[in-house]
């Protein structure tokens, strides 16, 4: 289902993170007349285009919808999208609180955390804060029940499914893991940041 | 060179934002009414987009240490001892000369274009501060040095009437979560006025007025967040979304904004009362 966002936004409705990572690289390859914003999130892609025709842009968005939709089905997952490694010191105040809810140890904690490719679901939150997706269920943890007033930027933390660096000092309720040297937010840089939605990512300890 | 003496309540210097980088977690940010910011460009002869200041109430005084073409828009306020200052017309402030701005009689957020634009340095190819992730310039404080970028072509003589002060009214199209509310809350949203809440920001308008209802429970997963959406949290109490808006949120949208009527909400005062009324189709 295609929704209407306003007078110059469509929400397509893909049910599924696959879909929208997928539908997202189609529409950056073939970017439709005045479409100035793709935004792609766990089960939607909002597409804003200022000044075009509503009507054909929709059109052309069931098209690659239903073409994305059935390459998935035919080949299964999406072909190779970049891997960004982040290089971690497993530090973090909240290390051994999370291995306690965890009920495993630190270091098992550090080798679930590191041993596995998550990818990057969406942004959001602050400019470069990636939800990285594909976390190992046993570091599902709740967030802190008082968020911290400043969190390091560089921060590597967890909270319930996901996984995210810190890419600025901020605010934060997330569990904290360790830190990383990795710049994930630089506006000097082209593109900013490493990551982007579809981006795979694989923690190491440095 | 423009010297801020006193920025008033809070200033910033707006363009029309950075568009293009949503997917990164970047708001769009630029001009909450970015059509007058145009108009007072278009007045002193620049193009639409170079970046004015953006004054929320008024209430500034601004030294211009080298001489420049000026004009104001948006809220109308008294503009003095600069000979010539007014709404809607460039005028002239001559280097050394102080330029005091009142409170606006109404509306909120006055632009002032100067020729030339506003030349901080642009951070992802916009010079408007985001208020939310606080990419681009400071605010303005006392103290704050501005540089004017040089001017191109020719001064088209120019002048723009006050618009008419209408009732405040929000036209808006329904969804794209109209869905997650009972069938009567987009009637709901029409039917009696909202006031503006003293919470509101470049972020949003918080609206108190009548609860829209629920129908459905739960969370909506994180999606994509258009300007002028009406985002309705758990309280039932509405939120239209201005230039600083997070570019994802988990609220459902009951109804979009016209475009056109982005000014209009970004021109709403803390107390001030707006009534929205859909238009269907295009």
């Amino acid at each position: 289902m295609i929704r209407l966002a306003g007078e110059h936004g469509l929400l397509v409705e893909t049910g599924s993170l696959e879909l929208s990572h997928r539908l997202d690289a189609a529409l950056r390859r073939e970017r439709p007349d005045r479409v100035v914003e793709i935004v792609p999130g766990p089960g939607t892609v909002l597409v804003v285009a200022p000044g075009g025709d509503r009507e054909r842009l929709r059109e052309r968005l069931a098209d690659v919808l239903a073409r994305e939709r059935a390459t998935t089905l035919a080949a299964g997952p999406a072909a190779a999208a970049p891997v960004v490694t982040v290089p971690v010191v497993y530090d973090g105040a909240d290390l051994e609180p999370v291995a306690e809810l965890a009920g495993v140890g630190v270091d098992e904690v550090i080798a679930r955390h590191a041993g596995r490719e998550l990818v990057v679901g969406w942004l959001g939150f602050a400019p470069g804060f990636a939800y990285l997706t594909g976390l190992d269920p046993v570091l599902h943890v709740p967030r802190l029940g008082t968020p911290r007033t400043s969190v390091p930027a560089g921060s590597v933390a967890v909270a319930g499914p996901y996984s995210a660096v810190y890419p600025s000092a901020s605010p934060g309720g997330w569990r904290l893991l360790g830190h990383t040297t990795l710049r994930v937010w630089d506006v000097a840089a082209d593109p900013p940041s490493p990551f982007r939605p579809g981006t795979r990512v694989r923690f190491e300890p440095a | 060179m423009i010297e801020v003496i006193a920025p008033g309540p809070y200033a910033t210097v707006q363009d029309l934002g950075r568009p293009g980088f949503a997917h990164l977690g970047v708001p769009g940010s630029g001009a909450a009414d970015a059509a007058s910011l145009k108009l007072a460009n278009r007045l002193v002869g620049n193009p639409e987009g170079l970046a004015g200041i953006e004054l929320t109430f008024g209430s500034a005084r601004l030294r211009f240490l080298t001489g420049a073409w000026a004009a104001l828009a948006g809220a109308p306020l008294p503009a003095g001892p600069v000979r010539g200052a007014a709404m809607g017309a460039p005028f002239w402030v001559p280097a050394g000369a102080e330029l005091r701005l009142g409170a606006p009689w109404r509306g909120l957020r006055t632009y002032l274009a100067v020729r030339g634009g506003i030349a901080v340095p642009p951070v992802l190819g916009s010079r408007s501060t985001d208020s939310l992730s606080g990419l681009g310039p400071e605010p303005l404080r006392a103290g704050t040095l501005l540089p004017v970028g040089a001017a191109g072509g020719g001064l088209v003589a120019d002048f723009a009437p006050l618009p008419e002060l209408g009732p405040a009214v929000l036209r808006v199209l329904p969804g794209p979560r109209d869905d997650w509310f009972v069938p009567e809350a987009l009637e709901e949203l029409c039917a009696a006025p909202y006031v503006v809440s003293q919470d509101s920001n470049r972020i949003g308008v918080r609206l108190r007025g009548p609860e829209l209802v629920r129908a459905k429970d739960g969370e909506l997963p994180s999606e994509g967040m258009v300007t002028g959406a009406v985002q309705v949290p758990p309280s039932g109490q509405p939120i239209v979304f201005l230039a600083d808006h997070p570019p994802t949120g988990g609220y459902p949208v009951i109804a979009v904004l016209r475009a056109a009527d982005l000014a209009v909400a970004a021109q709403l005062r803390p107390g001030d009362e707006v009534r929205f009324t859909i238009r269907r189709g295009r």
